[in-house]
């Protein structure tokens, strides 16, 4: 019997050891998250905590101090430019370590050693894009300059420091219900961080749509649907700009009109993860002469998805080299967003089409040889082991071309036959040195140095706004962008031929700019950077309307403020619908409608044309505007399993407006002729349905319909991180473009007055744990539209209240 | 008396323990709670299990009172589904109690047997 009773014990008492210790059984080992000290509690930060600390570090060359403010800003004060970055990396660790090594786990394809098989399909698409063949090629050319070699490796070492010291009941709280635990860094994070930064700016295509568009449509109507320039465009480079001629313009292949142009086939791909084309942002730039201190102001938000932990984290730098200040990405040195005693810059993203498809003929499913120029030609393949929590590696070749990986092949995309494979050919791969232009830019004292600094910069494509303490404004549109001849790359190429790869690059000194313009500002908002008068065929994904407002209100500003500024990037108004709506409203048969129709419409007639989070109409006219564009549309552009996309909203509005028998507005599936009447009565008929569910729901004011999010990076599998239901305004093409996940990551205001006058806000905060007050007190300020002052700390400073702590680092 | 001093033991072991050693360090505790303290198996149970029950308990509410719940808000909700941070506590109080207790029977059962032995 005792002997029965013992064994009982213990086998019930190893059944709760294993059931509390693994997720073989519960999803989370709970006795040991639960634990109060290694568990999660150990993450619960006392609402006092107290940050002091004096570390000797060994790496450090000289002494250091970091003060953090009641925002928990960071404001490093180095003897060594190298300490900084070393203390810059520690920094980030402390705060932000399980994010920096998740996003560069995805941006090598390696989500599936943390989450499982559900990640294989993304983490093969990162391969095969060469996320990790590019990071190597750019990490190859920053460790051959030393200047950025010796501040990557300072950066690492300063990681790898913090992540030596951690123990199990210290992980953040990700490790501990994810069941894994933080690697190393190493330079080549670092530099897989900015290719995926690269990734999600400048990685957006539509080829294959526009393939199949193409090939469905026929090229003239192709041309109306898809057309990049519109007739409202204020483009970031103003109408009237004198261009100089190309050299010598390029001209198709010979062979074009039937290889590239009437291609016998449609390519059936379900492509996945792209990258979202809102991502964008605003920047703008006063002259003194339009500001009422007489110094620039300098703006700028990008919109990015919004996430917890932050994408951005905030700090100064101060060495005795230079003294930054603005937001960093935790994952690569630097200050990134920002200014310093002389400067202030920022960034907007170009949109322009940097990435194509040529389509690779192998002579089999080796895909060791593929047919160029006549001849077999040998690829290179890269055998990608992509480990899987729990199960066995998985193993995928993917083979390199003259033009870069094959991303599509029938070995990843089953729909795929055997001729049908696609190399991409993308400035991502080449190999460049961009970090060097943050190093750069954080030391810049005037308008030579930013340009110095901006050569080193060679994709993602950006609008880099500049102003200076002594006066100057300037913008250039920066990054390498191929060399095209008209329509090259808006379909898949044949890879056949050589006479289709780039030519090269446009020469960066023709690249669109500005410096110091009569109009005295400058502006971007991812619009197309030049009118139609610019020589070089620039495709690309461009955004139409919040150009508009922000040109609008920078025109007529004299005086300006930093009120004004922030007035105006929290401005809610819709350009769009202030063109749309006189045409639908003119165009729709009230008589046709009951009650409840009317009583909607009303409420888009009366309306002040605000994206306001406590306004119906938002809901109502972008109801409208979308069934509209479905009923248009449907007909000529529904290709069933085909991929194809929708074309930008400004063209049928602008087609609209210039003649109301537009030739897509008439159904071709029904006998009749459609008018616009009828299409816009209908589609307002559509809308109020769904408007009246939405009234029930409680989901009709744009704020409650928009629904704000900020999720965490592990998105609806940890809502209890994120913060939801903010009521905020906005929208697309509207300069608060705050959509349901996705908008300003960052405001910035900069006026380079002696002290610097500069706010900033970003919907998070600096701590990356959950269980921090600081994790996300930054929310309610952002969604309130309102800003923090942004305190450069001098050396006079050290004693001021609003130092909260103070990390000392040494070497011993 | 026996009872209370064995629990006040259990606690302070538990706690020592954990320090160094992983969570199942309140297993261990347990087991050596239920092996030196002489008293029927069910006293042997609750003072290992209210002894680490109270440990973990009173712990986490210290710790999650001095984080204004801020953690324990966000975690309830993420495992339990329901937003409590008092039931969070409850639930860790209630893993670290049977964890011990279970640990102790063992270990009381153990000591019968070789003592009859």
């Amino acid at each position: 019997m005792k002997y029965l009773l013992f064994i009982l014990f213990l086998l019930l008492n190893t059944t709760i050891l294993f059931v509390l210790g693994s997720r073989t059984v519960l999803p989370l080992p709970l006795g040991k998250f639960l634990s109060v000290q290694e568990g999660v509690w150990q993450n619960a930060e006392p609402a006092n905590i107290d940050f002091n600390a004096n570390l000797k570090l060994e790496g450090i060359q000289g002494n250091a101090d970091v003060y953090f403010d009641e925002r928990l800003v960071p404001h490093i004060f180095a003897e060594q430019e190298n300490d900084a970055y070393f203390i810059q990396g520690f920094i980030h660790a402390k705060f932000r370590l399980w994010q920096m090594e998740f996003q560069t786990h995805a941006a090598a394809g390696r989500i599936s050693e943390i989450v499982g098989d559900k990640a294989i399909n993304f983490d093969k698409t990162q391969r095969r894009i060469g996320m990790v063949f590019a990071a190597e090629n750019a990490l190859a050319e920053m460790e051959k300059d030393p200047v950025s070699k010796s501040a990557i490796d300072a950066y690492t070492a300063g990681i790898n420091s913090y992540i030596d010291r951690l123990n199990s009941s210290q992980l953040p709280i990700e490790y501990k219900l994810l069941g894994y635990e933080p690697e190393h860094w190493t330079n080549l994070k670092t530099a897989l961080f900015t290719k995926q930064m690269t990734n999600n700016l400048a990685g957006y295509d539509r080829d294959f749509e526009f393939t199949n568009a193409l090939k469905v449509l026929g090229e003239e109507n192709f041309k109306i649907l898809y057309s990049d320039l519109p007739d409202s465009l204020y483009p970031v480079i103003p109408k009237g700009t004198v261009y100089a001629a190309q050299n010598e313009p390029l001209t198709p292949p010979a062979t074009a009109d039937s290889l590239y142009y009437n291609r016998k086939d449609t390519i059936h791909l379900a492509e996945e993860f792209k990258p979202n084309p809102s991502n964008g942002s605003n920047n703008w730039v006063l002259a003194g002469s339009k500001t009422k201190s007489g110094k620039p102001i300098l703006c700028n938000d990008p919109h990015l998805g919004l996430t917890l932990p932050s994408i951005w984290f905030e700090m100064q730098i101060h060495t005795p080299e230079y003294n930054s200040y603005g937001v960093s990405f935790p994952g690569i040195p630097g200050v990134v967003i920002g200014f310093n005693d002389s400067v202030a810059f920022g960034f907007t993203n170009a949109g322009r089409d940097v990435k194509d498809y040529y389509q690779i003929q192998f002579k089999d499913d080796s895909k060791k040889e593929y047919w160029f120029s006549n001849q077999w030609k040998k690829s290179n393949q890269r055998i990608e082991l992509i480990k899987v929590k729990n199960q066995t590696t998985v193993q995928d070749t993917v083979a390199y071309t003259i033009f870069g990986p094959v991303l599509y092949d029938k070995s990843f995309k089953t729909e795929l036959t055997k001729d049908q494979a696609y190399a991409l050919r993308w400035v991502a791969h080449d190999s460049s040195n961009i970090l060097k232009m943050w190093l750069l830019l954080n030391r810049a004292k005037n308008y030579n140095d930013y340009l110095e600094a901006i050569g080193y910069f060679n994709v993602p494509g950006q609008n880099m706004i500049f102003a200076s303490k002594s006066g100057d404004i300037a913008l250039w549109q920066q990054a390498n962008f191929p060399l095209r001849w008209k329509d090259q790359g808006l379909f898949v190429m044949p890879g056949t031929d050589s006479s289709y790869m780039w030519k090269g690059y446009i020469p960066q000194d023709q690249n669109p700019h500005s410096v110091n313009p009569a109009e005295g500002y400058l502006s971007s908002a991812n619009q197309r950077p030049t009118d139609s008068t610019y020589p070089y065929f620039i495709p690309g994904s461009y955004e139409v309307y919040r150009a508009i407002t922000i040109n609008r209100k920078l025109q007529g500003m004299f005086n300006a403020t930093v009120e004004d500024m922030m007035s105006l990037q929290n401005n809610n108004y819709n350009v769009f619908a202030e063109e749309a709506r006189p045409i639908l409203l003119q165009y729709i048969d009230r008589t046709q409608l009951t009650a409840k129709e009317l009583d909607y419409l009303n409420s888009v007639a009366s309306w002040n044309l605000s994206n306001d989070a406590l306004e119906k109409a938002p809901v109502c006219f972008n109801a409208w505007w979308d069934s509209l564009e479905v009923n248009v549309y449907h007909d000529e552009l529904n290709m069933g399993s085909i991929p194809v996309i929708k074309p930008e909203r400004f063209i049928l509005l602008e087609a609209i407006e210039k003649d109301t028998s537009f030739k897509f507005i008439d159904d071709i599936n029904t006998p009749e002729l459609e008018s616009l009447s009828m299409q816009v009565t209908s589609a307002w008929k559509k809308a109020s349905t769904h408007l009246k569910t939405l009234e029930q729901d409680d989901k009709i004011t744009w704020g409650k319909y928009k629904n704000t999010t900020v999720y965490h990076l592990l998105k609806t599998n940890a809502m209890a991180f994120a913060r939801t239901g903010l009521m905020n305004g906005g929208g697309v093409g509207i300069v608060n473009a705050t959509q349901h996940d996705h908008g300003p990551s960052w405001r910035m205001i900069v006026e380079l007055t002696t002290p610097t006058h500069a706010f900033g806000v970003y919907p998070g905060g600096q701590s990356g744990n959950p269980g921090s007050f600081y994790y996300d007190n930054f929310i309610d300020t952002w969604t309130a539209g309102k800003y923090y002052p942004l305190w450069v700390m001098n050396v006079n400073d050290f004693s001021d209240k609003r130092v909260k702590w103070k990390i000392h680092f040494s070497n011993n | 008396m026996k009872f209370f001093v064995s629990i006040i033991v259990t606690a302070i072991l538990a706690f020592s323990m954990g320090y160094v050693l992983p969570w199942w360090s309140i297993a261990v505790t347990g087991f050596i709670s239920g092996v030196f303290f002489i008293q029927s198996k069910l006293l042997s149970f609750l003072s290992a299990f209210i002894a680490v029950a109270l440990f973990w308990g009173i712990m986490a509410l210290y710790i999650s009172n001095a984080n204004n719940h801020i953690l324990a808000h966000r975690i309830s909700l993420l495992i339990i589904k329901k937003d409590n941070p008092y039931l969070l506590i409850l639930l860790t109080s209630l893993i670290g109690g049977l964890t011990t207790g279970v640990s102790a029977l063992t270990g009381r059962s153990l000591v019968l047997i070789i003592k009859k032995v």
